[in-house]
């Protein structure tokens, strides 16, 4: 039987969220073709986390060894293609994380396996493996033939399968470790962890977030005006950190923060997924946005049509209107 | 350092009513304005300090339509020494592999030190071709980068993990880097770096001077292609509060109320 085999994504001792994500859209197209549902976790002293895979997995293949205990993708490589080549999967799912996108399209070249990235579904249709992916930050959506192979590589987004909790119990198999080569032209040294911040967004019940439709650093006042009648925080996507307008600790989105307030307006946020992954989970999503097509609409749960710059303006006149705020 | 680096000249979407062409595969291109990928502007910008301050050469390449000289001659203006163009109506429609095919050939004629590519194009997305090509030259590579220190014969990185996490990264020259953005701040471009464009050597290069046959290349040999492309209609995802600035004020007032949030 063939194998749909979905690699664990772990990090400091925690599996993320993507592996069962993978694993529950990995089910689906395993019924579907009526293959097994294999989970592949690689890393040093991990033996444990099988544990949980299996509950998910028809199989869990384990490898230990001391060289993968940091993610290096020239050792991952290595290791998986070996595993690749003798296993012959029908699909291979890689997380579209920064770890996935440092190693998926290498490895599918050096195998000669079609490779396509960021999928959100995927499916047959007439033979085909099929993704569905976004283009054009996420305001059009394409339908992705992949050339016909015996195997399949995908890098699969993060945040659009909602992970459903299986009770299989997966046979656990460990595999000798089958690296040969020691890897000398890349190392990983070490983490530096994010610098503690002054605001911590994520304890915020109320986000006001600005985008790059706020145009220009002296316009951030409005934003934070309004944050104030409101009672919010300021927050922002990430150009407006890269441009050095809002610090770092209020960025969200996948390089940033995740938030779920009770309230996020999105100003001016064309809602790529890399933002979306980070405050879709808020209670109430207001956007206003002059862009009826802009993807943070999919995502919301009311939508401003129009210019924030007349729409602030009248938002914080109301607001003190009805807290009689002078 | 000999730097090389990979830019595409994209169409800017973010604020524009786009719609699907007549082959139903891509948007309509009519009309709007193109620049260069905000990751590749990081990148030309990252080059261009790196031969600043430890000398050396910069040269971009692009493979794409005669548009893109537009985003080549801002390199040049920027600082960057000399372009490469890569046309050829065959190679239209391929994807990101066949990009990187292309890429990989221009590259392995020239000597170099360090490749840099955007981390993703903002058109299609697909974090593709800076990793594929360097499995295609052979080399090491390493992706989001936030920051580089130039050692000797290897640089030392911080890359970009999810959550602010950033991890070190050794490499050995020479390398393929995809750059984040954020990692600098880029200039902007010069009336007297226009000047000094205009004599810097801007060349283009079709299949046949790179040793590639039609086979290698375009639809046929694309591992992926895309069979239909569709825009998703607002009112199926969203409930719309419509009105004059004061109206929309009131309405969302009353919803946050609602929530006993006010
Ligand atoms: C690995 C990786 C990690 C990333 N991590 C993050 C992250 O953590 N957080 C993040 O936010 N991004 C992240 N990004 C970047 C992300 O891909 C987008 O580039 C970014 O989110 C876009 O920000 P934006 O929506 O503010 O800008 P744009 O996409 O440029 O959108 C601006 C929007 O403003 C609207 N607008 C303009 N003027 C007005 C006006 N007057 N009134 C109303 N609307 C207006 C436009 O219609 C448009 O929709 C990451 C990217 C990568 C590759
Ligand atoms: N047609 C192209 N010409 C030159 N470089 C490209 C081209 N397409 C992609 N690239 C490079 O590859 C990076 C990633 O693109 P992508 O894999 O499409 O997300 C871009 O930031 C560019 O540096």
């Amino acid at each position: 039987m063939r194998e749909i085999l979905v690699l664990a994504e772990h990090r400091r001792g925690e599996i993320r969220e993507i592996t069962f994500e993978m694993l529950t859209k990995g089910r689906d197209i395993a019924e579907k073709t009526k293959s097994e549902l294999a989970s592949i976790i690689l890393g040093k002293n991990i033996k444990d986390k099988a544990e949980v895979l299996s509950r998910y997995s028809d199989k869990v293949l384990v490898v230990e060894d001391d060289r993968l205990e940091l993610f290096n993708s020239d050792i991952y490589q290595e290791a998986l293609s070996h595993i690749i080549i003798e296993r012959k999967p029908l699909i291979i799912m890689i997380g579209h994380t920064s770890y996935g996108v440092e190693l998926a399209p290498s490895l599918a070249v050096s195998l000669s396996t079609p490779l396509v990235t960021d999928c959100l579904d995927l499916f047959f249709e007439n033979g085909h493996l099929t993704a569905i992916r976004q283009m054009y930050g996420g305001k059009t959506y394409a339908k992705i033939k992949v050339k016909k192979a015996d195997s399949y590589m995908v890098t699969f987004r993060q945040g659009v399968t909602q992970p459903v909790e299986r009770n299989f119990k997966g046979e656990i198999v460990e595999i000798p470790s089958p690296i040969l080569k020691e890897p000398i032209k890349k190392k990983v040294l070490d983490y530096v962890l994010p610098s503690v911040g002054e605001v911590d967004i994520s304890s915020a019940d109320i986000l006001v977030s600005l985008g790059r439709g706020i145009k220009d650093r002296s316009n951030i006042s409005l934003g934070e005006e309004l944050a104030k009648v409101l009672g919010g925080v300021l927050a922002c996507s990430r150009p407006i950190v890269d441009k050095g307008w809002l610090p770092r600790d209020r960025q969200v989105g996948a390089s940033g923060k995740t938030v779920k307030p009770k309230l996020y307006l999105a100003l001016g946020i064309s809602g790529a997924f890399q933002h979306i992954v980070g405050m879709k989970d808020s209670q109430l999503i207001i956007s206003v946005n002059k862009d009826p097509n802009a993807p943070i609409f999919n995502i919301s749960h009311y939508g401003v049509v129009d210019d924030l710059f007349k729409i602030v303006p009248a938002l914080i006149n109301k607001i003190k209107e009805v807290k009689k705020i002078k | 350092m000999d730097i090389i680096v990979c830019v595409k000249h994209v169409p800017e979407v973010a604020e524009v009513d786009l719609r699907i062409d007549e082959s139903g595969r891509d948007i309509e291109k009519t009309g709007l304005v193109f620049d260069i990928n905000e990751w590749d502007d990081y990148a030309v910008e990252e080059a261009i300090r790196i031969k600043e301050e430890y000398g050396g050469s910069v040269t971009v390449v692009t493979v794409g339509s005669e548009d893109s000289d537009r985003t080549l001659r801002r390199c040049l203006a920027k600082g960057a020494d000399r372009a490469i163009r890569v046309t050829d109506r065959r190679i239209v429609a391929s994807d990101p592999f066949i990009v990187a095919k292309v890429l990989s050939k221009v590259i392995k004629k020239m000597t170099f030190d360090l490749v840099l590519t955007g981390a993703q194009s903002s058109d299609y997305g697909y974090a593709f071709v800076g990793p594929a090509l360097s499995s295609l030259l052979g080399i090491p590579h390493t992706t989001l980068v936030k920051k580089i220190v130039i050692k000797d014969g290897r640089v030392v990185v911080n890359r970009e993990l999810e959550g602010g996490l950033e991890e070190v990264v050794e490499i050995k020259l020479p390398a393929v880097l995809t750059i984040q953005t954020g990692i600098n701040e880029p200039r902007y471009v010069s009336i007297m770096g226009i000047k000094k464009a205009m004599k810097k050597e801007l060349r283009v290069l079709t299949l046949d001077d790179l040793g590639l046959s039609v086979d290698e290349v375009g639809v046929e040999s694309s591992w992926i292609q895309i069979e239909e492309m569709y825009i998703p209609s607002i009112e199926r995802r969203v409930e719309l509060i419509r009105g004059s600035p004061e109206e929309v004020a009131s309405k969302i007032v009353e919803i946050i109320k609602g929530r006993g949030l006010l």
